[in-house]
């Protein structure tokens, strides 16, 4: 039997041609097919695996587990230092400072007040902001999926704000919404007199949510969209031959198979609302005071921000919000699980 | 046999005139940050000193503040960084600079020139040259004097005290439709100026905090008021967390706030934002109970331990601390000269506008009336730890979240549980 990588089989002139070119490849695919099929035949199937996951779990220990891992150090060291080296072991201590509160239901009674103001405004933040981007992409996604002129159009332009950097979405609100902002000019022109917006508590956190809803809605829509294409049409030519209200249809098909794809959206849009930091930074800076200052901003401001950092605290604090966010991310894990298994049964 | 070595000789030879250049140089970074255009103008002075060496080349690295007070010390503490660099934070890191004293041709010069202020910049007792203060900045306030000028009152003379200047912005902003009688910066640097002049000790003689103290409180109290009495605008102080910086420069140039708080390193960027749009004057600091001093600051160039060419930085330092290049550097500039023989002498600074040498002037001025508390601060190891817990926590007075009280008992508990955490 010959061997390909010796010669290219020569056939037409077009074959020949594609043989020449591929005999390249050919020859590595050979190179690498003989390890691994000696590596098959020594240690079986599972060290197939093993392998291919390898250079995927290598980049994964690396680059997430390694920084993991030494984040978790940091959280059990205190100083000024930058390098483990350097820095003092200190037990559960800074545990112990963010939990030293004497009424947990007032931030301020806390030792460290901004971790827990930073705490309590992400979880406003997250039961109102979640429900709203929830909310607004269902409604945007029923319009978007009847047919209508222009839904590409539409849909594009619903989804823009998503491809707009958080800082970008930050300063363009920040503008918007300043003293001599468009928002006052607007509500002067009106004969209204506009306010410093971003100056009092209420509105700074109303601005925060809305600002970031409108920012992602677009990214949920989009979901929801496929959610909504998936549903069979014949569903609905059913309901309607039975005479079916459309109201009716909308409870009783639409939102109940959609459900599944909408749990999605809900889990995926609270781990971001428990991660939010950028855009409401660089539009609130988490003022006034405190009232939208969120907690990365706190784990940002306390490890790297002062000018003597406390990288101890931070790691502790980001070591917390970050079993928050496993919670969370098992959440969704199990509800994709229980999906695909409805889907493949 | 003769073309033999003639084809070994020939690249040999080329190689080495071509790279004999590049491998005579040394490369000497410098990151550097600009108010102003005090980056234009060190580069045309670099460019001089690399003819006169053409041993040196010297690289500039022009970053933004920021990357100063980020970046910078994250380099630093894992042993690398520029050759030289412009910082404002000379104290907290000073262990991180090059002592230039064995490498400088006159030592003498330096601590006859710059002795002042080399403590801001090396541990205490040191007797290092870590490098030179490029300029001196002094806090203080600017007026729009056009907007007096239109309400028709006078401005307040020297030694007026903030009692008798609020009413006056206040009046003027009335009279005028102008929406901030007065903005201060948003940083604990900034009101420590007023603070002291109020009596805040701020330090001990054996360098321990003395915050909150009488002085603290009653120019916090007055911060507070001015807020809740619409002197002072709500999204400044109020309108942001932590120890986040907010300025006024816009709303000033803008013609929005009468009296804006800030310093002398304002001067060139209003000589060129505001031009002849209106007078902008400086005027001397308000005075308090005890006194009518600003803060002394200022930017330091220093060379940087980890060099691998400490004989290079210090040609450099010298060339640049020499007194006809900080001289031009200082007059292009429009700086507060840290030199002591320019302080002495005079520097006549390139600008026409009255506004800028009215202003030079007055910060000048300044210097002579600095209480030494003002200037002992910035050579305080942990000062940004006081002046951050100060900011903080007033802002979250201003905000409504503190009652005055609170914040500052607040303040007292942060500094301690921050130095603690810092001395480990």
């Amino acid at each position: 039997m010959t061997d390909e990588t010796e010669r290219p089989i020569t056939s037409t002139p077009l074959a020949s041609l594609r043989a020449a070119a591929f005999w390249p490849l050919r020859l590595v695919m050979n190179l690498i097919d003989r390890p691994l099929t000696w590596l098959q035949a020594t240690f079986g199937q599972r060290a197939m695996i093993v392998f291919f996951l390898l250079p995927n779990m290598a980049i994964f220990g690396i680059f997430v587990m390694l920084p993991l891992v030494i984040n978790v150090i940091y959280s059990f060291t205190g100083g000024s230092a930058l390098f483990l080296d350097d820095r003092v072991g200190v037990g559960f201590e800074q545990y112990q400072t963010l939990f030293d509160c004497r009424d947990f239901t007032d931030p301020f009674s806390c030792r460290q007040d901004a971790f827990w103001a930073g705490v309590y405004n992400t979880l406003t933040f997250m039961l109102l902001q979640v429900p709203a981007v929830a909310l607004t992409a269902l409604v945007t996604a029923l319009v978007l999926n009847r047919e209508m002129r222009g839904r590409g159009f539409w849909r594009a332009i619903f989804f823009f704000p998503v491809l707009l950097s958080p800082v970008v979405v930050g300063l363009i609100w920040k503008w918007i919404l300043e003293r001599n902002g468009l928002l006052n000019a607007l509500l002067n022109g009106l004969g209204l007199e506009g306010t410093v917006w971003l100056g009092d508590s209420f509105w700074a956190m109303f601005w925060a949510i809305f600002v970031s809803t409108w920012a992602h809605m677009g990214f949920y829509t989009l979901i929801l969209l496929a959610g909504l294409q998936s549903i069979p049409r014949d569903l609905y030519e059913a309901a309607d031959m039975d005479g079916t209200s459309r109201p009716r249809a909308l409870l009783r098909i639409t939102l109940p198979l959609l459900w599944p794809t909408m749990l999605v959206v809900l889990i995926l849009a609270l781990i971001r609302a428990v991660q939010i930091f950028d855009e409401v930074y660089v539009l609130t800076g988490g003022g006034p005071g405190t009232s939208t200052q969120m907690l990365v901003q706190y784990i940002y401001q306390t490890g790297f921000a002062a000018l003597l950092r406390n990288l101890g605290l931070a790691a502790a604090a980001s070591i917390l919000m970050g079993l928050v966010l496993m919670v969370l991310t098992l959440l969704q894990l199990g509800i994709a699980a229980r999906r695909s298994r409805e889907v493949a049964g | 046999m003769a073309y033999r070595h003639l084809n070994l000789a020939l690249p040999l030879l080329a190689g080495t005139l071509l790279a004999s250049p590049a491998l005579a140089q040394t490369e000497i970074r410098i990151m550097w940050y600009s108010d102003g255009n005090e980056g234009e103008v060190v580069a045309d002075l670099l460019e001089r000193f690399e003819a006169e060496h053409p041993e040196i080349d010297i690289v500039l690295d022009e970053v933004a503040y920021q990357t100063i007070q980020e970046n910078l010390p994250v380099q630093l503490e894992s042993g690398r960084g520029p050759d030289i660099a412009r910082v404002t934070n000379l104290q907290t890191l000073n262990e991180h600079w090059l002592d230039l004293r064995p490498h400088l041709s006159d030592p003498a010069y330096w601590e006859e020139n710059f002795g002042s202020f080399l403590d801001w910049m090396r541990p205490a007792g040191s007797d290092a040259i870590p490098g030179f203060v490029t300029q001196l900045t002094v806090t203080g306030p600017f007026i729009n004097a056009t907007l007096f000028q239109q309400a028709g009152v006078e401005v307040p003379e020297q030694g007026a005290t903030w009692e008798e200047w609020i009413p006056a912005l206040r009046q003027v902003a009335e009279a005028t439709g102008v929406p901030i009688p007065l903005a201060m910066d948003r940083s604990g640097h900034r009101f420590s100026g007023p603070a002291i002049s109020y009596g805040a000790q701020l330090i001990d003689d054996e360098g321990n905090p003395v915050v909150p103290d009488d002085g603290i409180r009653a120019m916090a109290e007055n911060i507070v008021n001015w807020h809740q009495d619409g002197t002072m605008a709500q999204e400044l102080w109020g309108g942001v967390s932590g120890t986040t910086y907010v300025g006024a420069n816009q709303e000033f140039a803008n013609a929005e706030v009468v009296m804006y708080f800030s310093g002398s390193w304002q001067i060139a960027q209003f000589a060129n934002q505001i031009g002849d749009a209106f007078d902008w004057w400086a005027v001397p600091n308000p005075c308090g109970t005890a006194a009518c001093t600003g803060m002394a600051g200022g930017a330091g160039l220093v060379g940087i331990a980890y060099t691998e060419h400490p004989e290079e930085v210090a040609t450099v330092m010298e060339y640049l601390a020499s007194e006809p290049v900080i001289r031009e550097f200082t007059a292009r500039t429009l700086f507060l000269p840290a030199h002591a023989g320019l302080a002495s002498s005079g520097v006549d600074y390139v600008s026409d506008d009255p506004n800028v040498a009215r202003a030079l002037d007055v910060f000048l001025a300044e210097v002579g009336r600095l209480e030494p508390k003002a200037i002992a601060m910035q050579a305080y190891r942990f000062n940004s730890i006081l002046y951050g817990a100060i900011i903080t926590r007033l802002g979250q007075v201003v905000a409504g979240e503190l009652t005055l009280d609170d914040a500052l008992a607040r303040m007292e508990v942060d500094i301690a549980d921050q130095i603690a955490e810092a001395s480990r």
